[in-house]
């Protein structure tokens, strides 16, 4: 057998690494994803291969957060290595040894932001930005899209991705009146820079197979199509699955497989997801056989029944009217920021941001300077319940001379403003201070 | 006394070992369309002076299930598949007789869904009707809970005597290696059960009736008894055989090493890990079908003293053709070997013959005789050398599932390079030239093969799998599959693995102090289910170390006249 699309697998379990021993982020999370995809021998199949993640480093990490009091403070190495499995990815994709790769690590990354003080939704850092902010690095005109097709909303990434131009991000969840973290309504379209490039699909529970692929059918592709990125990236967490503890959706193997077929991303990367015996081993090895261009139609669950998990005609009809929403929204971004955004200087932008793992509370107020010729230096002012204070400054990728300036003296002074440490992150000359 | 005999592609060996040392070595052609007859005149040439009641073991390193394999002259294999869920594999060379049943078995073991019984009665009918002679039935998962094919296997047994179920081989999950796996051993089943018996009818004529052993892939052995349940474990044990050969000529040494075998055709390259060979990772491959069968990790390369020289655009090609012997041994082209005996580095039939043919050779790129020469050696060493380093890349990157072994794990980085073969003393100071690693030969490297198939000590692996919360524990290899209760752990794991595979070893013949088994493998996860409280999931593997039954003293030239 050999794929159509060769197929980087970095398939990196942590066998020896849990949050803690009951923790549905633990050792065991992906022993039966392996058990499948030994037995269905996807390590025979010719254009399949599997590499081993490289290691992040502090430095890849301080291109993406404001860490903490420091990266190393509160990054494991589970999280060096998960990030370094993306940036493996990313690399050997770009690098054309595969034309497609799947990092299958743990722990997931897409609820860490841009301030990271700890754990969140089992995130410390986002892994996803650190690898593409890594290959960056070396292709640094690349357009991206990142789609979530994890069941909670990716505010994480939401956040990094809010005012770049250059980073498509589209999440489609579970509706936040009703799921962890909340986040994630239409109407949350992007800083001044960026506006519409940030794009959320809030679905009702008991979305099934039709609606995930009605969005992505009459939104996520047409989007696509429209904005020509240079590199798909799913973000693909596995809590739609009909069986996952946490979440109220109705999405199976087979759906998955579908979406990924049609989606069809260079890199995937895995997110959430904690059925761990009922739908990662299925989930995985649907989403692998889509990637490589192989026929799925044999992979589903033991358990499953289509007519049981079918949607109802209500959800349907909320999807539906959903997608049109987004694909509006999409359609007028251009008009709607104008409208948002006429004769202002600078959009501020308060927030208060939870970390239920770390049980952390973070009140924070983001400033976005409006510059007519790049998106915008913005700074972060944040504090914490346990006294911890900080300022970050950052200029973009993207930045004008003139904004590189003002980062800078905004970093100066920052200095006065009495926080306990003040962050730069130049990522225009990829130079990161802090104090 | 050890008697072994290895038989290889064009010549069989044979020897006699007492507690490791040397007593005769007997050397002959084989004649491919009788191999029987070959093995028994080369017996009879090693006996013929020697105390037959001495012979306290048989060691054989036979080619005839590899043979049959090659050439297509195997049974016809009924196979029955439960695939359930899942990749459609092709099943295109599993021959003509080939039924799938319905239901499947998940990952847990837990029958998802049972086959329809009905469907056996036509499956019998066909088999009887298309005249098949073996039946392979491999289930989805059947390592995990071996009970479909055990049922299949039930409803056959009237007709059938050679069935092979695919949990009995191996309990590594792979299900289209499982399928091929089964399916040949099925397969050759009947012409390994033929050749037994005529070996056991010769031996008891010629009243020797010492336990026979047979060499496997992965350096070790197996009785006889097994070996007539599971012929294609002693598949391609060639390499094997030359592995265990080399090990035995040099000293033991717990370091990174790479082995050469360096033939006329090609070179056979081993990677030592701390003196342990690599294996590979899931088993090996024979006639384009991968299989569940260990193996010693050796990789074969077009480039041996006999390969065919040539000019191609005014540069120099080795190989990887063989274009019969060199020049220096009454051949017809230019060989490493000529280069080698030019340079006076080794010691030809025909010297002058090779003088001539390299220097027409070297006016023909316009260079200088001697320098020529110089350049075909090290070229040769050069292109050895790359090859390993591309090895060593490959087997350094090799996937690690944990943050131990992914930021702690050691990379081979070989110290020193053994080497045997015709030209091995010759090419010694290229390969170092080549390496900067120490480089060294043995004398009598002849008796390689035939000395490792007679110190091959038997071996056996286990894959142990408990689950506490669905009270199960399962040794696939030895068809173990046991209840335990809820507070079975990790420890009882291991020990329970080690002894299975003490038992299985001493079944085999292996005294105390040879078992020598060891855990290769061991985790236990913590299973969260609900309020319920933990629960574990354990795997582990347990093997009998491959070695030397008895460390090689050499201390005997061999010789027909050298006999007690
Ligand atoms: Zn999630
Ligand atoms: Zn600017």
């Amino acid at each position: 057998m050999k794929a159509n699309n060769s197929l980087g697998l970095i398939f990196f379990p942590a066998f020896d690494w849990a949050i803690s021993p009951a923790h549905p982020e633990r050792e065991e999370r992906l022993l039966y994803t392996q058990d499948q995809l030994f037995e269905e021998g996807v390590e025979d199949i010719e254009g399949i291969n599997f590499f081993n993640p490289s290691v992040a480093r502090p430095a890849d990490v301080q291109r993406v957060h404001f860490a903490y009091p420091d990266v190393d403070s509160i990054v494991s190495e589970s999280h060096y290595i998960a990030a370094g499995g993306v940036m493996r990815a990313l690399d050997a994709v770009m690098s054309k040894e595969t034309d497609k790769a799947f990092a299958m690590v743990r722990p997931p990354g897409h609820h860490a932001q841009r301030v990271t003080y700890g754990d969140r939704g089992f995130c410390i850092i986002n892994i996803e930005a650190v690898g593409l902010e890594y290959i960056r690095q070396k292709h640094p005109d690349l357009r991206v899209a990142i789609i979530d097709t994890d069941c909670h909303h990716g505010d994480g990434t939401q956040d990094i991705y809010w005012n770049d131009p250059d980073t498509l991000f589209i999440s489609f969840h579970q509706d936040g009146r009703t799921l962890y973290p909340g986040t994630g309504d239409m109407s949350e379209l992007g800083g001044p820079g960026a506006y519409g490039y940030n794009l959320n699909i809030p679905l009702p529970p008991n979305t099934g197979d039709e609606g995930f692929l009605h969005v992505l059918d009459n939104v996520v592709l047409p989007v696509l199509d429209d904005y020509k990125p240079d590199l798909i990236i799913n973000s693909a967490g596995q809590d739609n699955h009909y069986t996952d503890p946490l979440t109220n959706m109705n999405f199976s193997a087979q759906g998955y497989a579908l979406l990924n077929e049609k989606l069809n991303p260079d890199v995937a990367v895995l997110e959430g997801g904690y059925s761990i015996e009922g739908a990662l081993p299925y989930v995985n090895l649907g989403i692998v056989l889509a990637m490589a261009g192989l026929d799925y139609s044999a992979v589903r669950e033991p358990d499953y029944h289509e007519a049981k998990w079918r949607q109802s005609q209500r959800v349907t009809r909320q999807v539906e009217e959903i997608s049109r929403q987004v694909l509006k929204n999409w359609e007028n971004r251009k008009k709607l920021a104008e409208e948002e955004f006429r004769g202002l200087r600078k959009v501020t932008l308060p927030r208060q941001v939870y970390y239920d793992t770390a049980g952390i509370m973070e009140t924070q107020r983001q400033e976005f300077t409006i510059c007519g010729d790049c998106p915008g230096v913005n700074v972060i002012h944040s504090v914490n319940d346990r006294g911890a204070s900080l300022i970050g400054v950052q200029i973009p990728r993207q930045a004008c001379p003139s904004c590189q300036r003002e980062g800078y003296r905004l970093f100066e002074e920052a200095a006065k403003a009495g926080v306990k440490r003040r962050f730069l992150q130049d990522r225009s000359n990829d130079q990161y201070f802090a104090s | 006394m050890i008697l072994a005999i290895d038989m290889g592609g064009t010549h069989i060996d044979s020897v006699l070992v007492r507690q490791g040392e040397l007593v005769k070595f007997v050397k002959h052609e084989v004649q491919r369309n009788d191999l029987f007859g070959s093995i028994w005149h080369c017996l009879q040439d090693l006996l013929q002076d020697q105390d037959k009641n001495e012979i306290s073991r048989i060691h054989l390193s036979t080619t005839v299930c590899t043979n049959a394999i090659v050439e297509g002259k195997v049974s016809k294999v009924g196979v029955i598949l439960q695939s359930g869920p899942g990749i459609n594999w092709d099943f295109g060379n599993l021959g003509d007789n080939l039924h799938f049943l319905s239901g499947s078995t998940d990952h847990r073991g837990v029958v998802a869904e049972d086959f329809d019984p009905d469907d056996l009665e036509a499956i019998k009918k066909s088999f009887q009707q298309n005249a098949v002679e073996s039946l392979a039935i491999i289930s989805k998962f059947s390592p995990r809970n071996p009970e479909t094919e055990k049922e299949i296997m039930s409803f056959f047994a009237d007709a059938y005597s050679e069935i092979t179920l695919g949990h009995s081989l191996s309990g590594k999950l792979n299900y289209p290696r499982r399928m091929q796996t089964a399916y040949l051993n099925a397969a050759v089943a009947n012409t390994f059960r033929t050749f037994a018996r005529n070996m056991l009818t010769a031996l008891k004529q010629e009243n020797i009736t010492a336990p026979i052993y047979i060499l496997k892939a992965d350096g070790g052995t197996v009785d006889l008894g097994s070996a007539l349940k599971r012929p294609v474990e002693t598949i391609l044990s060639g390499p094997a055989a030359s592995y265990t050969g080399i090990s035995a000529l040099f000293p033991a040494e717990n370091e990174d090493a790479v082995l050469l075998d360096i033939g006329g055709t090609t070179t056979d390259i081993f990677i030592l890990a701390d003196g342990i060979p690599l294996f590979e990772p899931v088993g090996i491959e024979i006639d384009h079908r991968k299989t569940l069968v260990r193996a010693v990790y050796s990789v074969s390369i077009g480039l041996g003293g006999d390969s065919y020289i040539r000019a191609d655009e005014g540069e120099i090609r080795i190989g990887p053709e063989r274009r019969g012997p060199a020049v220096a041994y009454g051949g017809e082209v230019l060989t490493p070997t000529d280069a080698l005996v030019y340079l006076g580095l080794m010691s030809g039939k025909y010297p002058q013959k090779a003088e001539m043919a390299i220097a027409s050779f070297a006016s023909e790129l316009n260079m200088d005789t001697e320098a020529c020469a110089a350049q075909i050696v090290t070229q040769f060493s050069e292109s050895i050398l790359r090859k390993i380093d591309d090895i060593l890349e490959r087997v350094n990157k090799n996937p690690v599932y944990t943050i131990k072994e992914l930021l702690h794990g050691q990379q081979i980085t070989p110290r020193s390079i053994k080497v045997i073969g015709g030209p091995a003393q010759a090419l010694a100071g290229a390969l170092y030239e080549a390496s900067g690693l120490e480089v060294t030969f043995p004398k009598n490297y002849e008796i390689a093969n035939a000395v490792g198939a007679a110190l091959a000590k038997p071996t056996t692996e286990i894959s142990l799998y408990a689950n506490t919360e669905r009270r199960i524990l399962s040794i696939p290899e030895l068809d173990i599959y046991e209840s335990i209760d809820r507070s079975f752990n990790q420890a009882e794991a291991e020990n329970i693995a080690l002894r299975a595979v003490e038992r299985a070893g001493a079944a085999m013949g292996l005294s105390a102090d040879q078992l020598d088994s060891e855990i290769t493998e061991s985790s236990s996860f913590n299973m969260v289910r609900g309020f319920m409280g933990r629960e574990r999931n354990i795997r582990v593997r347990a093997q009998i170390r491959p070695g030397l039954l008895y460390d090689f003293q050499p201390t005997r030239e061999r010789g027909k006249d050298e006999s007690e």
